[in-house]
C-alpha cells in the first residue's frame, strides 16, 4: 500500500481526508429526488396492491433513503479519521446495514398493513433507480466538470 | 384418519421449514459476492486515494456509487428471501 508519489509516503492507514464529503453531497440528491419521485411509486403500487400497497412502498422508500444515508454518514466520518477505518466501516457497515433492513422488515412482517410483494419491489426499483439517476449527474459533472448540469 | 391428518401436518411444517431454510441460504450466499465485490471496490479505491490524495474527491465519488450499485445485488437477494422465506 505504501507508494512514493511526488516525494512523500503514502499510507492508507494514516491518510485522513479532510474537506467536503462528496457522499454527503450525492445522498442528499438521491434523497431530494426520492421524495419527489416517492408519490409516484407510492401511488403505482397502490394501484397495483391496494392501500397496503401503498404503505408498504412508503415503507420501503423510507428503508432506501435511510440506507444510502447511514452509508453516506458512515464513509464522510470515517475518510476524517483514517482511510483504512473508512475501509472497515464500509465493509461492517454493509453486513450492519443489511442487518438492520432485514431487522425493519421482520418486525413489520405481521402487521396487518404490510403487502411484502410491495415492499419487495419499491425496495428494489427505488434503490437502483435513484443511483441510475445520480449517476448519469456524476458523469456529467466528471465528464464536463465545466458545464455543471442543472440540479432537479 | 387422525394418523393421516397428522402425516398431513408433519410434511406441511417439514415443507415451510425447508423453504424458509432454503431462502435464508439463498439469502447469505446472495451476499457473500456483493461482500467480496464491495471488498476489492474500497480496498482500490483507498489504494488509488492514498497514492493520489487530489483525486480523492473524484475516487471518493464513484466508490460510494459503486458500493450502491454492489449492494443493490444483495438487496436484490434479500427481496427474494421476503418473498420465498418469511
Amino acid at each position: 500500500m505504501n507508494d512514493l508519489h511526488n516525494g512523500q509516503q503514502a499510507d492508507a492507514f494514516t491518510t485522513a481526508l479532510h474537506g467536503p464529503a462528496p457522499e454527503v453531497k450525492v445522498t442528499k440528491d438521491m434523497v431530494r429526488r426520492g421524495l419527489i419521485v416517492a408519490p409516484l411509486l407510492i401511488v403505482v403500487c397502490g394501484f397495483i396492491w391496494g392501500m397496503h400497497g401503498a404503505y408498504s412502498s412508503a415503507y420501503g422508500i423510507a428503508l432506501v433513503l435511510i440506507n444510502f444515508a447511514l452509508a453516506a454518514a458512515l464513509v464522510a466520518t470515517t475518510a476524517r479519521i483514517s482511510l483504512g477505518l473508512m475501509m472497515g466501516a464500509v465493509l461492517f457497515g454493509y453486513l450492519i446495514r443489511l442487518g438492520l433492513i432485514l431487522l425493519a422488515v421482520l418486525l413489520v412482517k405481521n402487521s396487518g398493513w404490510i403487502s411484502l410483494p410491495a415492499l419487495g419491489a419499491t425496495i428494489i426499483v427505488s434503490h437502483l433507480g435513484l443511483l441510475v439517476w445520480e449517476m448519469k449527474y456524476v458523469a456529467l459533472s466528471l465528464a464536463y466538470p465545466g458545464l455543471k448540469p442543472a440540479r432537479p | 384418519m387422525e394418523a393421516f391428518a397428522h402425516l398431513v401436518a408433519t410434511a406441511a411444517d417439514d415443507k415451510a421449514t425447508a423453504a424458509a431454510s432454503s431462502a435464508g441460504f439463498a439469502y447469505g450466499l446472495a451476499a457473500i459476492g456483493p461482500g467480496i465485490g464491495i471488498g476489492y471496490l474500497v480496498g482500490k479505491s483507498v489504494e488509488a486515494m492514498a497514492r493520489q490524495p487530489e483525486a480523492a474527491g473524484m475516487v471518493r465519488t464513484t466508490m460510494f456509487l459503486g458500493i450502491a450499485f454492489t449492494e443493490a445485488l444483495a438487496l436484490i437477494g434479500f427481496v427474494v428471501f421476503i418473498l420465498i422465506g418469511l
